[in-house]
């Protein structure tokens, strides 16, 4: 490749935009259709051709904009397509098809998109999900900083999965650990470097929710992003109008997150995940459920956390590790910006 | 035996020996309420056991006034370093925080010594300001008698836990048992300035440390005492604090500050209750080597009842204020702006639910 960073004239629709679209973006994406147009027509927009389907699509759409870009366990591609494809997967929607929208500041490396590119291709198929169709623009420097992706996403399910589902008496499921995204790039950016595993959780999970789906029983869905679990947490009480009680010594923490967020004065409940989510199930169907979730790699550290109850409405009470109870309280915003 | 089991069984017991009427507990620490409240301590306590927190945060107990001061001095063209906790709380009218914002250099350290570093890389004039109890006072007296750079000067405001303990006793309104005495004062200070809590107020006092358990326990002899009637100093955190405390830090406290009254935030003049420095520190003490005229100041914005909080006598749920007008994220009153305050804990981590 001749040039090396990405210039204004990119972004022009001219040939220099044409090529640029070709030899970096269309080069290294493999899924590109969904039975229908795909991203190497270079129409203006893909299809997916229906054949008397009867039920919901959900569609969903999230821009990116992390800082760094590339940051321990993941980098902006694979959370672009993470980040679509798990929103759709919690709403109980099989992802169909994504596109993906770049928008990037002059000056720019080129050789960090065609990494960036390859991310995207690689958590496209990790998530058996093509890219349809696509978007590049190029902004002036210091309008815009390095580069944000956003992807739009569809997907089928017969009913929707709504975060207000739950009744009293289901069960609260986490599929993993908690506050890894959150804590790994906060210390990445203060320059700590504390122990191996203290990585992001950035993963598709579609395969993993739809194993849970299938084992039946699942009431509601959301996966704890920005604000983190105690967020998450908050909005699905508020939302059924019913109480959560939690266990503290129940929720998932890997060795690196306990460490760095007691030494950061963070608590990881707060903090951002990018791979796991937090599942509703009816009481009898819990542990089909958790069988089913262990049974897949990314759902061994699967666990039952909590419940919902009657008892204090719209609100998350917190059984403590020494058995003491409190309220756990969603934090006004996420300690960690511009992660997701 | 795992913590949540000991946990229960501290429970209990406590519930088995707490007698019917009102039991209250006053801690005077903030590390302890960050600890009670995160762990919901409270809710292992007998419904008649009130546990409740003293004056026990520095950055809430510093007087209007001294803000007024920093603040002063740094619009002044001075250099003003302190914790990054004191950049929010509102002095008589505006916070340090407000000074910066308009260009005058505060700057935020984590320790006397950083200040130190700093102040030997400039040539401005760099005036530390230096709250505290007896915990941070100190590592302010070590590096005065190190020797500091000559452009370095402190704005002390370092006040003792044990007057602002006896000034609650002393308080018509505020009725209780003893005290939950604080550990890591203690190791400082030992156990004999608690005695005349035993002997002259018939008080219980217990020194705890701060681990959920140590709480606990703490409580638990707490109670103990009640029960029995046996009314005493007891230190149910041996493996820091020593009854002598620390003599070194106490000799090099005593070098350096004299103990004078001292004014508390919304609470008043206390006797003997705070440090300054001694006459032959006078070149270090940015009290005389930099004049400012300061106006009145207020110490209690209308409408905020931090005093209160800090007195025993009111909870933050009692305030009206509390998560509407006052956050974490725009403090209205001092206990909302420091993680050791009242407010700024139970707002973080919830209160004790009803079950």
């Amino acid at each position: 490749m001749e040039d090396k960073v990405i210039k204004m004239e990119h972004g022009a629709g001219g040939e220099l935009m044409q090529n640029l679209i070709k030899d970096l973006i269309i080069k290294n994406i493999e899924k590109k259709e969904a039975g229908g147009v795909g991203l190497d027509e270079l129409d203006d927009g893909g299809s997916i051709p229906l054949n008397n389907f009867r039920g919901n699509v959900v569609l969903t759409t999230d821009s990116h904009i992390v800082k760094p870009l590339f940051f321990p366990g993941g980098d902006i591609g694979k959370l672009a397509v993470s980040g679509t494809v798990n929103d759709l997967s919690v709403m109980g929607a099989k992802p169909v098809a994504l596109s993906s929208s770049i928008v990037v500041e002059e000056g720019f490396d080129m050789n960090k998109i065609e990494e960036i590119m390859k991310s995207i291709n690689k958590t496209s198929k990790e998530a058996d999900t093509p890219i349809i169709t696509g978007d590049t623009k190029v902004m002036e420097k210091e309008e815009i900083s390095d580069l944000i992706i956003n992807t739009t996403g569809i997907g089928f399910c017969k009913n929707p999965v709504r975060d207000s589902g739950l009744n009293s008496g289901d069960k609260l499921i986490i599929t993993g650990p908690i506050g890894r995204h959150g804590i790994s790039l906060l210390s990445f950016r203060e320059g700590f470097t504390f122990e191996s595993d203290l990585e992001s959780d950035v993963q598709p999970i579609n395969s993993l929710i739809d194993s849970a789906l299938k084992a039946g029983g699942v009431t509601a869905m959301k996966d704890p992003t920005r604000g983190g679990l105690a967020t998450a947490l908050n909005e699905m009480a508020s939302k059924s109008n019913l109480g959560l009680l939690i266990k503290e010594d129940k929720i998932p923490l890997t060795d690196g997150v306990e460490s760095a967020s007691s030494i950061l004065g963070i608590d990881p409940m707060n903090v951002a995940n990018e791979g796991i989510a937090i599942i509703g199930v009816k009481k009898n169907k819990a542990e089909d459920v958790l069988s089913e979730l262990k049974k897949q790699k990314k759902g061994k550290k699967a666990k039952i956390i909590g419940k919902a109850v009657k008892e204090n409405k719209r609100k998350v009470v917190l059984e403590t590790k020494v058995g003491g109870k409190r309220f756990l309280e969603a934090p006004d915003g996420d300690p960690v910006p511009r992660v997701c | 035996m795992d913590k949540k089991e000991l946990a229960q069984r501290f429970s209990k017991k406590i519930k088995d020996l707490c007698p019917e009427r009102e039991v209250r507990a006053i801690h005077v620490c903030g590390t302890h309420e960050q600890a009670i409240t995160r762990y919901g301590l409270r809710s292992l306590l007998p419904d008649n056991f009130d546990l409740k927190m003293g004056p026990g945060c520095p950055v809430c107990v510093t007087p209007a006034r001294v803000i007024d001061r920093a603040i002063k001095l740094a619009r002044k063209g001075l250099t003003l370093a302190t914790f990054g906790d004191m950049l929010n709380v509102p002095g008589s009218s505006s916070s340090l925080s407000d000074a910066k914002s308009d260009g005058a250099d505060v700057k935020v350290v984590y320790s006397v010594n950083e200040a130190i570093k700093i102040a030997k890389k400039i040539d401005n004039d760099l005036v530390f300001l230096g709250v505290g109890f007896e915990t941070t006072a100190p590592s302010n007296a070590a590096v005065l008698e190190r020797g500091v750079p000559s452009n370095f000067s402190i704005l002390t405001c370092h006040r003792l836990i044990p007057p602002a303990m006896e000034l609650l006793v002393n308080l018509e309104n505020v009725n209780f048992d003893g005290f939950i005495a604080p550990g890591h004062v203690s190791t400082i200070i030992g156990e004999d300035p608690y005695e005349k809590f035993v002997s002259e107020y018939d008080m219980s006092t217990v020194i705890a440390g701060f681990e959920p358990l140590d709480i606990l326990f703490a409580v638990l002899k707490f109670v103990k005492q009640i029960d029995e009637e046996i009314i005493q100093l007891e230190n149910a955190y041996e493996r820091a604090v020593r009854p002598e405390g620390n003599i070194k830090a106490k000799e090099a406290l005593n070098r350096v500050f004299k103990v004078v009254d001292a004014e508390w935030r919304g609470i008043g003049e206390i006797e003997d209750s705070g440090l300054r420095l001694k006459d032959e520190y006078s070149k270090f003490d940015a009290r005389k080597k930099h004049d400012v005229t300061l106006e009145e100041s207020r110490d209690v914005h209308p409408g905020c009842i931090c005093h209160l909080v800090l007195t025993a006598q009111k909870t933050p749920k009692e305030c009206n204020l509390f998560k509407e007008k006052c956050t974490p994220q725009n403090p209205y009153g001092p206990c909302m702006v420091s993680e050791e305050g009242e407010c700024n804990i139970w707002y973080q981590y919830g209160e004790r639910p009803s079950l």
